[in-house]
């Protein structure tokens, strides 16, 4: 709460600056733009909470400017015309639907830097892509997974039929099976990224169908506290730890990292560095982080914590063939590891899934 | 003790009057919730209500308040037209929806042809879309006698599934290496809907707005049609005795909301949103009703309010950026505006007496 | 098709259902005195919040549901004093509450996330829960599932037995002749208004405290403009209150548990089922039920009284 009031009225003295005298040249002002509440407890938190590090952690030689709640589209295209006609030097857009209104505001402000977040379009060379392998993360806890479920079904709550997603239900589903050759993957697509209540209704829609271990890719705790209202019913913190359902029902987690990103683009800004890229990061550089591994025997926690180390160290790629799609064809060949181009738009189901993606 | 007492005629000085007081005493409770959170009032208050007129960057912020106004006045004076004969229909989020993707389908049915025929074929599919989508409560309901609240508002959610399988599935763009979301009409002249001129924020849907506004003044002061709707709405016997079918009110009345709010979304989507996607919706539809009863249901009164939300939306817009507001504390703001220009409007009709009952 | 348990089913639906179905009777006794409060998704999350912040501090959350109700009848006075003492349009003063109470609820939240609030159990029946079918169905639920059945039969039993409910009815057919035979409309309103407000926020308060259970912002998500979808359906009864709850909530944990076990209907229709089953329902009713409308007369018109 503190750091909040801190920073708010730190804000507020930024922006009498920005309308009364002239700005101290010497200080980046760095914005944001999110999607969500920036305490909604998952996608838009996890950034805002690498934005108060990455505040943290250059003092007053950075200046951080925010805007929550925005909507993709025309509004979107306006915070961000604002933000850099406010000064704003880096703007990053935190959602996949900012793409196509970032990429247009960056051709009016060729001099401010644009980051997106989880998209593909660089139109121009002041815009760079970022994303994280929430794969990876999913590749270690598919591991737990299949080395825990009794009833040899893990179900999945899906939010939309999009490559992230597709990517996280495949990485789970292989990881999985390959511990236990037996296990069953059921999926649910919830059509929201953020409903609580629905969320609830999915999990115990999976419960009630026999699941004993609940991925989700979506934003809040009701599929973990009806997983503790349910004995031997296990789920997985997303986007951030979820300590609070800690050491069970939640025995793993994906932590979504900005914050070293954040600070080393900063950074090069200020160095008058930056260059346009497109990065994705994943568990090696931080990106993506597995949280404390708790509540699974000793065995199930050392092969997880096997399969994250070989994938820092960079021996072992999550999808690694050989890999069938859904239907048999060949995606994979033995030994043939995916490149990031075979799956960034990945839009089919691995074989051993059942049912159809919705399109 | 206070009491209300009604006007003979409602009070001329107090139609104008009332929003200029609802607006200073939204000012001062306001700013007395922003003074409690910590911020300057007079700073918050300046940045939501001058700043976007006058402020430094109000060369951009004046076309952005006709961005946000248009889609709101199109459909609200829609709705309008039904509130007034008495007609519920509170889908028009789903008839926006649908219109949408209506009209954004015949545009990329025809993607690369560049014909000038193109954009206006698809602003009728637009309004077509969004008529046949408020055309199921209104048959439901003539036919079936089905109430319209509850069909409207449930194809809100349907639409909604629609759209996602729209921007995932059927209308994604091929080129996006499956990711959700169409192609995007500013790459597609002959589909797109750019501002007319350039900075000034107005598009087909804005000068569309204007149009539909004085239209419907004119039905509703000068149309047999007009005293129809407000004759059913007022009083429905006495409408039947004047050959009022309220069968055919009803599809009327509902397929003109649906059109226009078929045609709002048409606008956004080719135009400031610029593509299908998965949340491309961001409530006009329900705040649509609102502005229409801030306008008490009188299309000019629907332009002016209108414009008031859309100052709201991007003033508290600036504020939370700027000043680090909650955006939270935004929308209590706007919360409280209608509250005060909901009640004090009590002012037009009615005289405030103290004393006891005469 | 997989298997789908019907028992385990229903017990679900019951639970599910619990948020819409406590609005929705609330609403119906509002609507019943002829008051149209559209702002019902904007008390149920005051309710929420409120709800959640007592729980939380107190360590009880009986005493969040009591907080709950306040909280949602609190934000409804707002309502009746625009509406009855200012003589807003109703409608509109409605869908302002909304905004406001998402506005005031996200505000007071800020600070209450990611913290799990005291856990309500279920009671414990003993052996009852093991008889077969029945035990699931109807001793393994914590006591709102059961409160919530009691206010059904309460307000069904309000409406339908006593003088005060026969009052509230008139009031809502018509003000004018009410007031002329002596009744305090404006009194009676603004009850009824409160009533509908603290059933909402109750609703809210089952959503954070029991149903998710924990405050984010929007965390009620639309369940107030459900329940207010499901007065009409129900045509203004509460029994049918009841029914149009389980049904849409039914629909919903069926289409989940459809997907969940496999089915080979596309998951899009599926998503869509709850929203269309339930207009197609009541398609079936309404035909052939000529053009009488069941909406009490004077829904939605304010009174004042020239004395």
């Amino acid at each position: 709460m503190l750091r909040r009031t801190l920073l708010a009225s730190a804000a507020l003295g930024l922006s009498l600056m920005a309308t009364g005298s002239a700005m101290a040249q010497d200080k980046v002002k760095a914005c944001f733009v999110y999607v969500g509440p920036i305490n909604d407890g998952g996608w838009t938190q996890a950034h805002h909470v690498a934005v108060l590090k990455t505040q943290e952690h250059f003092g007053d030689k950075v200046e951080i400017m925010w805007q929550e709640n925005v909507p993709e589209g025309a509004d979107s295209e306006r915070v961000m015309t604002q933000m850099a006609l406010g000064g704003c030097k880096i703007i990053f857009t935190t959602s996949f639907g900012y793409m196509d209104a970032t990429n247009a505001v960056a051709a009016k402000f060729p001099d401010v830097k644009f980051e997106h977040a989880t998209g593909y379009k660089r139109e121009h060379p002041n815009v760079t892509t970022y994303n994280a392998r929430f794969y990876e993360g999913r590749a270690v806890n598919g591991t737990i997974a299949g080395m825990m479920t009794k009833s040899n079904k893990i179900g999945y709550i899906a939010s939309f039929p999009i490559p992230e997603v597709i990517q996280g239900i495949n990485s789970s589903y292989l990881h999985a099976k390959k511990v236990n050759p037996n296990v069953e993957m059921v999926v649910v697509w919830a059509f929201t990224w953020n409903d609580p209540a629905k969320e609830a209704d999915a999990a115990q829609a999976l419960i009630d169908q026999g699941v004993d271990v609940i991925f989700q890719h979506t934003d809040t705790t009701a599929p973990l506290a009806l997983a503790a209202k349910t004995p031997g019913v296990i789920g997985f913190g997303q986007a951030r730890d979820m300590e609070e359902y800690k050491p069970s029902p939640r025995v793993s987690s994906i932590i979504d990292n900005w914050e070293a990103y954040y600070i080393k683009r900063v950074q090069a800004v200020m160095d008058g560095t930056w260059e346009s890229q497109d990065s994705w990061d994943g568990l090696a550089a931080g990106a993506v982080g597995i949280g404390e591994i708790t509540g699974v025997p000793d065995d199930v926690k050392a092969a997880a914590e096997k399969v994250r180390d070989d994938i820092i160290a960079g021996t072992y790629h999550p999808f690694t063939g050989p890999i069938n799609k859904q239907d048999g064809s060949v995606w994979l060949a033995d030994g043939q590891v995916a490149t990031d181009g075979d799956f960034a738009g990945m839009n089919f189901y691995v074989e051993g899934i059942k049912g159809d993606i919705p399109q | 003790m206070i009491r209300l007492e009604r006007r003979a005629s409602a009070s001329r000085f107090w139609v104008w009057a009332t929003p200029v007081v609802a607006v200073a005493l939204t000012m001062i409770f306001g700013g007395l919730m922003f003074l409690l959170l910590g911020k300057n009032p007079v700073e918050v208050i300046r940045t939501i209500f001058w700043d976007p007129l006058f402020g430094e960057f109000a060369w951009y912020l004046r076309g952005q308040l006709l961005v946000k106004a248009g889609p709101l006045v199109l459909i609200a004076i829609g709705l309008s037209l039904g509130f007034r004969a008495g007609i519920w229909n509170i889908g028009a989020e789903g008839q926006y929806i649908m219109g949408a993707i209506v009209g954004a389908a015949v545009g990329l049915a025809f993607f690369p042809t560049e014909n000038r025929w193109i954009f206006p074929v698809m602003v009728i599919a637009g309004a077509f879309g969004g008529w046949a989508w408020a055309m199921i409560p209104a048959l439901l309901k003539t036919r079936l006698n089905t109430n319209e609240i509850l069909v409207s508002l449930m194809l809100v959610y349907v639409a909604q599934v629609i759209l996602a399988m729209a921007s995932t599935g059927f209308l994604r763009n091929p080129e996006g290496s499956g990711f959700p979301g169409s192609r995007n009409f500013s790459n597609y002249p002959a589909a797109g809907n750019p501002e007319l001129i350039a900075g000034s924020g107005l598009h087909w849907g804005g000068v569309t707005a204007i149009f539909v506004a004085i239209a419907a003044y004119v039905l509703l002061q000068r149309h047999i049609l007009g005293f129809q709707i407000k004759l059913a709405g007022q009083a429905p016997r006495a409408a039947r005795l004047h050959g009022v079918v309220p069968q055919r009110l009803i599809v009327l009345c509902m397929g003109i909301s649906g059109a226009l709010a078929g045609l709002a979304g048409l606008f956004e989507v080719t135009g400031p949103a610029g593509q299908i996607s998965i949340d491309f919706n961001v409530g006009y539809g329900f705040t649509a009703i609102i502005v229409a009863f801030l306008g008490r249901l009188n299309p000019l009164g629907i332009v002016l309010a209108g414009l008031i939300m859309a100052l709201t939306y991007i003033g508290g817009e600036m504020a939370a950026t700027n000043l680090g507001l909650p955006s939270a504390a935004v929308q209590a703001f706007q919360g409280m505006l209608l509250f005060f220009l909901l009640g004090v409007d009590v002012l037009t009709n009615y005289r405030i007496k103290l004393g006891g009952a005469a | 098709m997989g298997d789908i348990n019907l028992s385990v089913l229903i017990a679900s639906l019951m639970v599910a259902s619990v948020p819409i179905l406590l609005a929705a009777l609330g609403e119906m006794v509002t609507e019943k005195a002829g008051v149209l409060n559209l702002g019902v998704e904007g008390m149920m999350i005051m309710g929420a919040i409120c709800g959640f912040i007592a729980a939380v501090g107190t360590g009880s959350p009986l005493a969040g549901f009591i907080a709950g109700a306040a909280g949602g009848a609190g934000l409804s006075l707002l309502f009746a004093l625009l509406t009855l003492g200012f003589l807003a349009n109703q409608v509109a003063t409605g869908l302002a509450l909304t905004l406001f109470g998402l506005g005031l609820s996200a505000l007071m939240g800020q600070g209450y996330t990611g913290i799990k609030p005291p856990a309500t159990v279920e009671i414990d029946f003993g052996t009852l829960t093991d008889i077969p079918f029945l035990g699931r169905v109807l001793f393994s639920h914590d006591w709102v599932v059961y409160f919530s059945l009691f206010m059904v039969a309460a307000v069904w039993w309000f409406i339908t037995r006593t003088r005060a409910g026969l009052v509230l009815r008139a009031v809502g057919e018509s003000a004018e002749a009410a007031h002329a035979l002596g009744y305090k409309v404006a009194r009676i309103r603004l009850a009824a208004i409160a009533f509908g407000g603290a059933m909402a926020g109750m609703g809210g308060a089952y959503i954070s405290l029991i149903r998710v259970p924990q405050w984010t912002d929007g965390i009620t998500a639309g369940a107030g403009w459900i329940a207010l979808a499901i007065v009409v359906f129900a045509s203004w009864r509460p029994v049918r209150v009841l029914v149009g709850a389980y049904l849409f909530g039914g629909i919903t944990v069926l289409q989940l548990n459809l997907q969940a076990a496999g089915s080979s209907i596309p998951v899009e229709y599926l998503s869509m089922a709850p929203y269309l089953v339930t207009i197609v329902v009541l398609v079936a009713i309404s035909a052939g039920k000529g053009r009488k409308t069941d909406a009490p007369a004077a829904l939605g018109q304010n009174f004042h009284s020239v004395r």
